[in-house]
Formats: C-alpha cells, sequence, structure tokens
C-alpha cells in the first residue's frame, strides 16, 4: 500500500508468495496428519492379521506377555467408556450452571474473576492435576468409602471433571451470550421474569451450542491419559458390581482405561513384536472414538450456524 | 391532575441513563383506541419514552426515572409487572420471533400464565394469527420454525404473540424499520384494523408513515417533547417552529 508507483508488481508478487507459503504449511500438516494416520493403520495391521479385530474388541482377556497371550480389549473399552460416561454426568450439569450463572446472572465484577479463573483451571499440565488427587483425593476418597486405596474410577472421574470443566463452561458460555439480545428483551415484554426467560427461551436457543460444549468436554475426558494413570489405579478387572444379578458400573473399583495401557504398556515393549503392533490396534480404536465425537460435534456446531 | 379519559398519562416524566438525559419533563395523554405516533430524529427519546411505559427501561440498572406514568387506573410503577406487560403489550423494531415453531411462538406468553389446556390454545392461537393477517399464511405451517418465515412475516407474528396474551394496549417500536414496502403496507393495514380494539402507541422515523396511518402525533426532540397533537394539525398547521423544520425536512 505505501509504495503505490513502484512497488505495485512486487506487492501482487509478495501477497502471491505469502499465499502459497501458507498454502504450504497447512498442507504440511494435512500431510502429517495422513501419515500418522496411516502409521497407526499399518502398524496395527499385523496384530488385526493375527488376533483378529473381533478379539480385541470383544475379548475379556489382555495378557500380551503370557505364554498363551490374550488380546481382549473390552475391558478398557468399558473402563475408558464408564469413565467418560462419568466425566460426562458430574461436569455437564456443574459446569451448565456455571455458564448459565456467568453469562446471564453474575454481576460484571464477579464473572471478570471467575472466567479467566475458570479458563486458567484448563492450562494445568494435566500430570500436576493427576498429583494432586493422588495426594489429596484419593486418600480422601478411601476414607470416605472405606477403601483399602482410594485409587478408584470415582476418584478418576472427578478429576476429569474438574479437567473438562472450563471447555464446557468456556462453550457453554459462548453458545448463551451468542443468544440475541432480542430473544430476551421479547420474552421480558411478554411478562416473563429473568428465571422463564433463560430457561425457556436463551437455553433452547443456544442448545447446540451447549450441546457441542458437552462433547468437546466429552472428547478431552476420553483422550486424557495421564491423570487417570496416576488416580485411577489401572486394575485389569471388570470394574462391575451384580445388584441382583444385573451387573452395574462400580464406580469405587480401579479402572485401566485404553489411553493408560498405551502409556503403560508402550515404554518396555519389544518392538515389532505382537504386543507392539497389538497397542497400534488400540490406538486405532481410541482414535477412532475421538474422531466420531469430533465429527459429531462438528455436525452439531455447524448445525447451529446454519439456524442463526 | 391526568386526564380520565386517557389510557395512558405522563406527568412531568425524566429519565437519564447514567449521567445522560434521554427524557425531559414529557407530559402527554394517549387516548383509547387510537393510533398515536411519535416522531422525531435518532437520539429524541421516542424510544425510550415507549419503555418507560411497560417498564422495559428497568432491565437496565443505570436507569434512573422521576415523574409519573399512569395506566389506567395506577401508575405503572404499582402494577406486577407480569400484569402489566401482559396487559400492554409490544412489539420492537427487529422481528425478534424465538427461534421455535410459529405456534410455540404465539402461546409462548399464554404458558407463561399457566395456561395449558391445548384447547384453549389452539384456539387463541387461531385467533391471535387471524387478527394479526398471518393465519391464511401459516395456518398448514403452525408446527414449523418461525425462522423460515419471511420478515414481514415475523413481524406480524410477533404482533400475534403479543396479542395472545389479551392486551389493552400496543408498544410499536419502529415495526416497520426493518421491512421492505409492501410487508411495511401490510403492517400498516394491521395497526388500521387493530385500533379498532386496541390502544397503540407506534414510535416511527417515518413522517409519511405517522401521518398515514396515526389520529394523534407527539413530536419529540433532543429529549423533549415538543408538540402533541391531532396528526392532520401537527403535519398541516404545526404551532411550534421546530416541529414545522423537522416535517418539512430541514433536519433529521
Amino acid at each position: 500500500m505505501k509504495s503505490v508507483h513502484h512497488g505495485f508488481h512486487w506487492t501482487a508478487a509478495k501477497d502471491r508468495l505469502i499465499a502459497v507459503l501458507l498454502l504450504l504449511v497447512a498442507l504440511l500438516t494435512v500431510v502429517f496428519l495422513m501419515l500418522i494416520l496411516g502409521f497407526l493403520i499399518t502398524r496395527s495391521f499385523p496384530a488385526l492379521k493375527e488376533v483378529g479385530l473381533w478379539e480385541f474388541l470383544a475379548g475379556s482377556r489382555w495378557m500380551p506377555s503370557s505364554r498363551t497371550p490374550g488380546y481382549g480389549a473390552s475391558r478398557m473399552i468399558y473402563g475408558s467408556f464408564m469413565v467418560a460416561a462419568g466425566a460426562l454426568a458430574l461436569p455437564v450439569p456443574w459446569g451448565l450452571a456455571i455458564a448459565i450463572y456467568i453469562s446471564e446472572l453474575a454481576p460484571k465484577p464477579v464473572r471478570e474473576v471467575l472466567k479467566p479463573a475458570l479458563e486458567t483451571l484448563a492450562i494445568f499440565p494435566s500430570v500436576v492435576l493427576g498429583f494432586v488427587g493422588l495426594v489429596l483425593l484419593a486418600p480422601w476418597i478411601a476414607r470416605v468409602f472405606d477403601l483399602a486405596h482410594g485409587l478408584t474410577a470415582l476418584t478418576g472421574v472427578i478429576m476429569l471433571s474438574i479437567m473438562a470443566l472450563p471447555t464446557i463452561v468456556s462453550i457453554a458460555e459462548d453458545a448463551i451470550g451468542s443468544v440475541p439480545q432480542e430473544y430476551r428483551e421479547a420474552s421480558y415484554a411478554l411478562g416473563a421474569n429473568k428465571m422463564e426467560t433463560i430457561l425457556q427461551v436463551v437455553i433452547p436457543a443456544a442448545r447446540s451450542g451447549i450441546t457441542a460444549s458437552i462433547m468437546l468436554g466429552f472428547g478431552r475426558a476420553i483422550g486424557e491419559t495421564m491423570t487417570l494413570l496416576m488416580v485411577a489405579g489401572n486394575a485389569l478387572s471388570l470394574p462391575v458390581t451384580r445388584v441382583w444379578g444385573v451387573p452395574i458400573p462400580d464406580f469405587l473399583r480401579s479402572v485401566r482405561t485404553l489411553t493408560a495401557t498405551i502409556a503403560i504398556e508402550g515404554l518396555d515393549v519389544p518392538w515389532g513384536s505382537l504386543h507392539y503392533h497389538a497397542l497400534f490396534v488400540i490406538g486405532t480404536i481410541l482414535f477412532t472414538f475421538t474422531f466420531v465425537i469430533n465429527l459429531l460435534t462438528d455436525w452439531v456446531l455447524h448445525r447451529w450456524r446454519v439456524e442463526d | 391532575m391526568v386526564n380520565p379519559e386517557a389510557v395512558l398519562s405522563s406527568r412531568n416524566v425524566s429519565l437519564w441513563y447514567g449521567e445522560t438525559r434521554a427524557l425531559n419533563q414529557v407530559s402527554m395523554d394517549i387516548p383509547e383506541r387510537q393510533v398515536t405516533a411519535i416522531i422525531g430524529p435518532s437520539g429524541c427519546g421516542k424510544s425510550t419514552y415507549l419503555k418507560t411505559i411497560n417498564r422495559m427501561t428497568e432491565l437496565n440498572s443505570s436507569v434512573k426515572i422521576d415523574g409519573l406514568i399512569q395506566f389506567r387506573t395506577k401508575p405503572v410503577q404499582h402494577y406486577d409487572v407480569v400484569e402489566l406487560r401482559r396487559r400492554v403489550g409490544m412489539v420492537f423494531q427487529k422481528p425478534n420471533p424465538f427461534p421455535k415453531s410459529i405456534y410455540d411462538n404465539v402461546v409462548f406468553g399464554l404458558r407463561l400464565l399457566g395456561r395449558r389446556r391445548k384447547s384453549e390454545l389452539d384456539r387463541i392461537a387461531e385467533m391471535s394469527l387471524r387478527r394479526a393477517a398471518l393465519w391464511d399464511e401459516v395456518k398448514d405451517r403452525l408446527r414449523d420454525s418461525a425462522m423460515g418465515l419471511s420478515g414481514g412475516q415475523q413481524q406480524r407474528l410477533c404482533i400475534a404473540r403479543a396479542l395472545a396474551v389479551g392486551p389493552e394496549v400496543l408498544l410499536m417500536d419502529e415495526p416497520c424499520s426493518a421491512l421492505d414496502p409492501v410487508a411495511t403496507a401490510k403492517i400498516e393495514d394491521l395497526i388500521f384494523e387493530l385500533k379498532q380494539e386496541y390502544t397503540i402507541v407506534v414510535v416511527t422515523h417515518n413522517m409519511q408513515q405517522a401521518a398515514r396511518i396515526s389520529d394523534r402525533t407527539a413530536f419529540f426532540l433532543t429529549a423533549s417533547l415538543i408538540e402533541y397533537d391531532q396528526t392532520k394539525r401537527i403535519f398541516e398547521n404545526p404551532r411550534d417552529k421546530r416541529t414545522e423544520d423537522y416535517i418539512t425536512g430541514r433536519f433529521g
């Protein structure tokens, strides 16, 4: 813009050069992504061929280093889902309550402290949170429920909830905040009070964004490794209790997730062994879950924008 | 002191947004079953005046109000705000239906009042949509989203939504400023119809519109009511030089 007389062609060329460079960087990201995905799948392949996908998904005996090895990952899949489900049940109502409070009810000074404070929670390294859970929460859980140790699914769920909270609050608050002021005015003008306006107008209008916040929080929880590794005990037993013969998830027992399995066994697995390839299968299963969750989230978010 | 013929009376109403004065000693009486237009340049206080009537100004915590606004028998502050807003409905500048179905929009206010019987809701929904001249266009798609309607239809839906709770007064804040001429003409016809049953106060920046639809016109300028009279008189023979300058387009 500055050198209108002499630099016109140069500026245009520079613009194009920058555009091409940015395109290359963007393409590179996609290439890396594809390489990782390809690597994951090709490394899984020997194990899939040898053991079979069904054995991984349905088998319950995970004993890769045994003389008669077992590669059933169903208990870890179950563990991952159980922990993630718990990490939805707890922080969703909690997070939504905070989001509604911040965007609709909190006085300005409170909002200006609360939102950054919560967002700071998101930047805590998970190993630090895991350590806090290990030395503070786990002994407390053991005492309250009279257990031998406090390394349980519940401990993991509570720590994951604390980690998912900022995601849920932040996105739900954005969604609620972006509900047009005109809707609130219309509601008040029809004689609605504040609570009626929030529950019957604002929340329904923000429901796609709120759904997205929940799914992203869920994605965060199911992919989380370190915290769970530290506080959930990692036992390979199936964490269920039978009530009148019906197995129900038992959150007071130790649980092992897909992510923890890779973290625990990945370090000393013999390279190229069947066990090594089996861990890649676990990775592929995990990737599939998070991929589907992200896809669904995108779809919901897209629908939310179209509606506006 | 207050004119018993008037549905709405205000005496020396002043209003401040923080330190800024938005209304200065406004006194006017609004007669029943007539259309009263409020005109004036942007920022003259005309919309603010409208919102003091159904106490929408209270939503802004920095607002201070002084003076008397009376609706029927008592000052608006003495009403329960739900009752006041049920009896004094409001239509906004930008059509603002909720992102719900057409039907759910119309019965929103009724449900707030605790009315749940389907036959009653259906009956009132149809009546309100008919009064808002929208029934024939939407009767086959009441369950569709209101967001799929055109701007003019949305505005008539907002009018139906306001009518459903049985108001006596309709406050309209520039109801046509976001609409095209055809949709505007429909709303103007509708206002003409509705004044048989309702008292209508309409804020507009469009002087031709005020001249077409209103019985009485108030001219606001810099937070004050300058002149208030029969519409014919305001447009043909204003008393105040500033009114004349405004309606002849010398400023605004």
